[in-house]
Order: C-alpha cells, then sequence, then structure tokens
C-alpha cells in the first residue's frame, strides 16, 4: 500500500477510519484509494482490449447493450402447471423478454407428484411436472419461436428438455429455431445445490449426451448453465464462485471432447451462470474476470479456433442469500444494487429476486417490482449506453487482475486433485465453502459484517408482507391428472419405450432419442428416472464431520 | 463433569426433498464448537428415518432444517413419530423457511423453537442450553 501522501495533503494518521480494515463481501482486503501504481505492467491490450475483442474483459460484444440490451429473465414456477403458465404470460405482458421456470422438489429429483416422497412438496418451490401433458400445459400459448426459454432443471435435464422439445415439435415449432437452455450442470449439484439423482459418472454421461444431441438437433438452443450461482448462495467467496464455476466448465468440456466431439463444435453454445451479491465492485470484477479467464482456458488450454468458444455468455440473479426476512422492503433496495452489478458485470440476461423471497415464492406484485427494477435500471440509469463504462477504474482493474489470478490458482489446486470429479470426491469444494460460510456467519455475529434490519438496524415492529400460499389441493389435482393420463396413454407403448430407454443406458448410445421416444409415449418423469435409477444406481454424499 | 455439564446430544436432521444444507451444517458446527456432541443425518431423510435416529442415538435435542415449504406435513410427522418412540421429552426445534402464521401450528404439534432467517447460532446454543430437559 501507498504509504507516502501528496504535499499538502492531510498529515498520515490524522484520519481515524472506521475500522481497522475494510473487506469485500467476500474479506478480500481493500485499499483508501487506488492509482496507477496498483496497475504497473497493465496491458490494455492483453488484459482488457475493447468489448468484442479477445479476452473480452469488457464485454462479449462491441456494442453490448446499444444493440441489445440485456434477456430481462424472471425465474417463476409455482404450484400447478396452469398457474405457472399465467404468471408466464402475465410476465411478458409486464416486459420481461425472456422465459425461466422454477421446478418443484419432486421434479427436480425425478418423482412425480403421484410419489410417496413428493408428499407436502407438490408445487411448492416451483412448478410440478411429471409428464409432456403438463408441459404442454405449462407451455400454452407462448410464443416458442420467438422468446428463448430457460429451464432450470439438473438430475433429470434430459427428461425435462425433451418434454419440452416435444411439446415444441407438436405446436409445429422447429428444433433449430427454438431458444433457451437447460441447466444441466451436474458438477455443481454435487458441490451445493445438493440435487443429484445419479452417481457422477452416469450423470456426466447424460450431460454429455445432451451437449451432443443440441449441437447436432439444436444449434439455437444451450444445453448446459454451467452455475456459480448456487456455489455462492451456499456460502462460497466471489473467487470461490468463480474458480469453481469455471473448472467445472473445463471438466465438462474434456468429459465432451473425449465423446469425440471437436471442441468448436460444442463450445460456442456452453453457458454459465452467476450470482451478483451484495459488493458492487468485486462482483463487477468477478464478471469481467469470468470473460478473460474463459477466454483464455478456450483459446489456450482447449485451442479452439472459434472465437464464438471463447465466450463466457452468462445469466446472472442476484443473492437470495443476502434477503432478508426482516424488513423486506430493504430487499428492494439490496436486489437493484445487486441488478447494477450484473448490468455494469455485462450480463446477457439477469434474473432479479423478489422483496418477499426469504419467506416465500414471489406474488404477482413483489414479481412485477423486480421486473420494474431492471426496467428502470435499463431506461432510467444510462449505464446501458456506454459498454463497460466502469473500465479503467484504477480499483475495478486491480480487482479484475487479482480475481483472475486466484482463479488461476484454483485451478492448478484441482487440477493436481485430478480434476474436478475427484475434487468432489474428496470433498474439497465442499469444504471450502462451507468453511467461508462458517466464517460469514462468524463475521455477521460479531458484527464485522453488518447486515441491515438484522444485527443492526433492527425495527421493534416490522411490517408484515402478504406472501403466497400454495394450494394443498393442487398436489391432489396433480395425482388425479396422473391416474387419467395412464388410462388415457397406451401402456404397452409406454413399457417398450421405457425398456428400449434401460437398454441403451447399458451402452455406450446417446440416451437422448431414447428418452424423446418415452416422452412422445407419455412415459412420466418419475418412470424414466426409476428406469435410470435402477441401471446407475442413485448416489449418497459422504458423511459430513 | 456436572450433571448440567453432560453432552447435550443433539441431531441436526434434513426432511423431506430439500437439498439446501448450509444453514444445518453451520448449526452442527456451532453446536459442536459450544461442547454438544451433534448427529448430522445427512440430507432426504424421512419422518421415519430421523425418528428412528433420534430414538437410536438418544439424543436431548432434535433440530429440524427445512426450506422446502413442507414443513406443516413433514414436522407434525416427525413430533409423532417422536412420541410414539418413547421421545416425549425431547427438544425439538425448528430452523429454515417458515411463515409466521405456521408456528402456532407447529408449536401445537410439539415444536419448542421456530429459528427464522437471520437467527444467530448463539441464540440456537442458547436456547438449547436453557430449555433442555434435566439431564440424567
Amino acid at each position: 500500500m501507498r504509504k507516502t501522501l501528496k504535499p499538502g495533503s492531510e498529515k498520515a494518521g490524522a484520519i481515524k477510519e472506521r475500522q481497522k480494515e475494510f473487506t469485500t463481501t467476500s474479506g478480500v482486503l481493500v485499499e483508501p484509494f487506488y492509482t496507477s501504481e496498483h496497475l504497473r505492467n497493465f496491458s490494455y491490450e492483453r488484459d482488457l482490449s475493447d468489448p468484442g475483442s479477445y479476452p473480452y474483459t469488457r464485454g462479449i460484444h462491441r456494442t453490448m447493450y446499444r444493440g441489445k440490451l440485456w434477456t430481462m429473465r424472471q425465474f417463476s414456477g409455482f404450484g400447478s402447471p396452469e398457474d405457472t403458465n399465467q404468471r408466464l404470460h402475465y410476465l411478458l405482458k409486464q416486459g420481461q423478454t425472456g422465459l425461466s421456470i422454477a421446478f418443484d422438489l419432486p421434479t427436480l429429483m425425478g418423482y412425480d407428484s403421484d410419489h410417496p416422497l413428493a408428499e407436502g412438496e407438490v408445487g411448492k418451490c416451483g412448478v410440478a411436472v411429471s409428464s409432456l401433458a403438463d408441459m404442454e400445459t405449462l407451455l400454452a400459448g407462448l410464443p416458442l419461436e420467438r422468446v428463448s426459454t430457460s429451464m432450470t432443471i439438473n438430475s433429470p435435464a434430459a427428461m425435462i428438455w425433451a418434454m419440452y422439445l416435444v411439446a415444441a415439435e407438436k405446436s409445429g415449432t422447429n428444433w433449430k429455431h427454438i431458444s433457451g437452455t437447460i441447466q444441466n450442470d451436474i458438477l455443481k449439484e454435487y458441490i451445493a445445490q445438493k440435487e443429484y439423482i445419479f452417481p457422477p459418472a452416469p450423470s456426466m454421461r447424460l450431460v454429455v449426451d445432451s451437449i451432443t444431441f443440441s449441437a447436432r438437433e439444436t444449434p439455437r438452443w444451450n444445453p448446459i448453465s454451467i452455475s456459480g450461482y448456487h456455489i455462492r448462495e451456499a456460502g462460497s467467496t466471489a473467487v470461490q464462485e468463480l474458480a469453481f464455476t469455471l473448472r467445472d466448465g473445463i471438466e465438462y468440456v474434456e468429459w465432451v471432447r473425449r465423446a469425440g466431439v471437436d471442441v468448436d463444435e460444442f463450445a460456442p453454445r456452453l453457458s454459465f451462470f452467476f450470482n451478483s451479491h451484495n459488493d458492487l465492485f468485486e462482483e463487477i470484477a468477478k464478471f469481467r474476470a469470468a470473460r478473460k479467464v474463459w477466454a483464455r482456458v478456450m483459446r489456450e488450454r482447449f485451442g479452439a479456433k472459434d472465437p464464438r468458444s471463447w465466450l463466457c455468455r452468462f445469466h446472472t440473479q442476484t443473492a437470495g442469500c443476502s434477503l432478508t426476512a426482516q424488513q423486506p422492503y430493504n430487499n428492494v433496495v439490496r436486489t437493484a444494487i445487486q441488478a447494477l452489478a450484473g448490468v455494469l458485470g455485462g450480463t446477457q440476461s439477469l434474473h432479479t429476486n423478489s422483496l418477499d423471497e426469504a419467506w416465500a415464492l414471489p406474488t404477482e406484485h413483489a414479481a412485477t417490482l423486480a421486473l420494474r427494477t431492471q426496467q428502470v435500471i435499463a431506461y432510467e440509469s444510462g449505464v446501458a449506453n456506454v459498454a463497460d463504462p466502469l473500465g479503467g477504474s484504477y480499483f475495478l482493474e486491480k480487482l479484475t487482475l487479482d480475481t483472475e489470478r486466484a482463479c488461476f490458482e484454483y485451478f492448478d489446486r484441482i487440477d493436481a486433485m485430478g480434476g474436478m470429479v475427484a475434487a468432489i470426491e474428496k470433498g474439497f469444494p465442499q469444504k471450502e465453502i462451507h468453511d467461508a460460510a462458517y466464517a460469514y456467519q462468524q463475521a455477521v455475529e460479531h458484527k464485522e459484517k453488518i447486515i441491515v434490519g438484522v444485527n443492526d438496524f433492527v425495527a421493534e415492529e416490522d411490517r408484515p408482507v402478504d406472501i403466497l400460499v400454495i394450494d394443498e389441493a393442487i398436489a391432489a389435482r396433480q395425482r388425479q391428472k396422473l391416474v387419467e393420463l395412464k388410462k388415457k396413454r397406451d401402456n404397452a407403448r409406454v413399457r417398450q419405450t421405457l425398456d428400449a430407454l434401460g437398454g441403451a443406458a447399458t451402452t455406450h448410445r446417446n440416451l437422448m432419442p431414447y428418452i424423446l421416444e418415452c416422452v412422445r409415449a407419455y412415459a412420466t418423469l418419475g418412470e424414466m428416472c426409476d428406469v435410470l435409477r435402477r441401471v446407475f444406481g442413485t448416489y449418497e454424499e459422504p458423511a459430513f464431520r | 463433569m456436572t450433571e448440567i455439564d453432560r453432552r447435550i446430544r443433539v441431531i441436526v436432521a434434513k426432511p423431506g426433498l430439500d437439498g439446501h444444507d448450509r444453514g444445518a451444517k453451520i448449526v452442527a458446527r456451532a453446536l459442536r464448537d459450544a461442547g454438544m456432541e451433534v448427529i448430522y443425518t445427512g440430507l432426504r431423510q424421512t419422518p421415519e428415518q430421523i425418528a428412528s435416529a433420534a430414538v437410536q442415538e438418544d439424543v436431548d435435542v432434535v433440530g429440524i432444517s427445512i426450506l422446502s415449504g413442507a414443513h406443516n406435513t413433514i414436522i407434525p410427522r416427525i413430533c409423532q413419530l417422536l412420541r410414539e418412540g418413547g421421545m416425549q421429552d425431547v427438544l425439538v426445534v425448528v430452523g429454515g423457511i417458515i411463515p409466521d402464521e405456521d408456528i402456532p401450528r407447529l408449536k401445537e404439534a410439539g415444536v419448542s423453537a421456530v429459528f427464522q432467517p437471520g437467527t444467530s447460532t448463539q441464540e440456537i446454543v442458547d436456547f438449547i442450553r436453557n430449555n433442555v430437559r434435566q439431564l440424567a
């Protein structure tokens, strides 16, 4: 840190600072101010370059939001497919420009709404989808040729994607034209979100199958959204979020290449998903470093030749874990700042959380305000009119460089362990995340980190907000739909397609065509997953000590 | 060791399909740091598995972590199974996403405290120490 002060400035030590030291949300030390001295050996060409030029630190497009605003894509889903269809139509009418679907826990875990383990869970965390029929209801009337759809689904992603594809097919929509994303990032499930079904190797096989299928059949679709959001929600630092996400990306590229696909055939459609947390500059630096690191990895480590393979295209969601149950209206402010970080960081797509989400799924009113937050930033704040407007800030450029370096250090450590699957088996990322989460909790409890309304500025009486309550009767209606479905469909055909899927699962054949056949016959999600459970087995994580 | 210092035994449980374990693991670690013996069940335990483990481990406290919205179904079932297993005196505490209006019903079912978001680990430690039944 520079100690010399210019003549005429305050004497060193004359002003006492509020704290002993100042750190970012992740605990990174920040200095009183930054100058060009912090950026010795900095090269615009090497470290930045223009927006749209390698290594893309400043953005993946030359024009950025002057050409096209980020997609306003609100994650939505609750109750029955009818309920969610209504909310999707409503949000499109309010000006959102992309669709994003949240599924309930039974669906996420590959269980139908009538499974014993689904009791109490149907429609609570997202929409219940057990079959193609549910998917058709969910998507009814939506302009799939014009609007892109993101689906947050992981272990059963191939099955849910197949339902989307068949629903599109049946409504006359060409697969070559449909645009969207399936999250399909199983590695981060073992690391953070824990919605795994099968063990790592067969799970990776499903991911590879869907990526290779997509490269051939759905050129405008992103078959994976390699995610850091959940890693951050589990308590990681910003650097860990970045490093584990991109190292997961490296792992996926290696696995798909091993399956015989050339990197430039599939890499352009890999996409990413990051968190946007409280610390404005730490987050912007993280997004910029993400682009630079991924560009370097794709070009240097994998030798990708197509410039589209070098691009870290990403969606951002504001940090759910930062929302407070106390004084919920403060969350509107948090979300606005976090959304601003995402925009200043050059995200391609953005979801803003609702003020009530520490309590429940968003009400229509809260979801609307969250969308308006993006619209105010886009149309009123001016930040969308210039690409990478904070580029050149001494502080930001230093943080970006430091984040990049720390990220590569984690790559070295994970490479030395034998890769990400090996690191997961050793429990490495999980432990890093837990330790970071624990350290943060300690900092909050010792008031080293202030959370407004929680450990300071606490209200004597809190104004309650109306929250969304999921009707328990939905579960019964969903179960009844399954009864009727199983009466109407050709059960012999279902059996045939499920058997074919089970057989193919024991070979190296791509499973997507088999899953599609099951879906066309109206086999349910649970039926397909049960076949694969029998072939692949199920996964239990090692005990936490 | 005095009677009061005999280590409090706690089971921290994740019932239902919910896989969010950040809080449960932090609480488990904080309770261990506070000198308690903690068994963490791992994810996706059924009420039967949780109650059976609680009985087997002869715990003083059952801590349930649930964020999925399934608490009104799952928690009363756990409490009922604990009673059926002879664990009437066990202290049952809950953490997670629980709306205010559901708390009275959970307390009627046998829950002693519901720790909503923003609760400190120290609060949880203190509550357990002050409310656990007299240790044998």
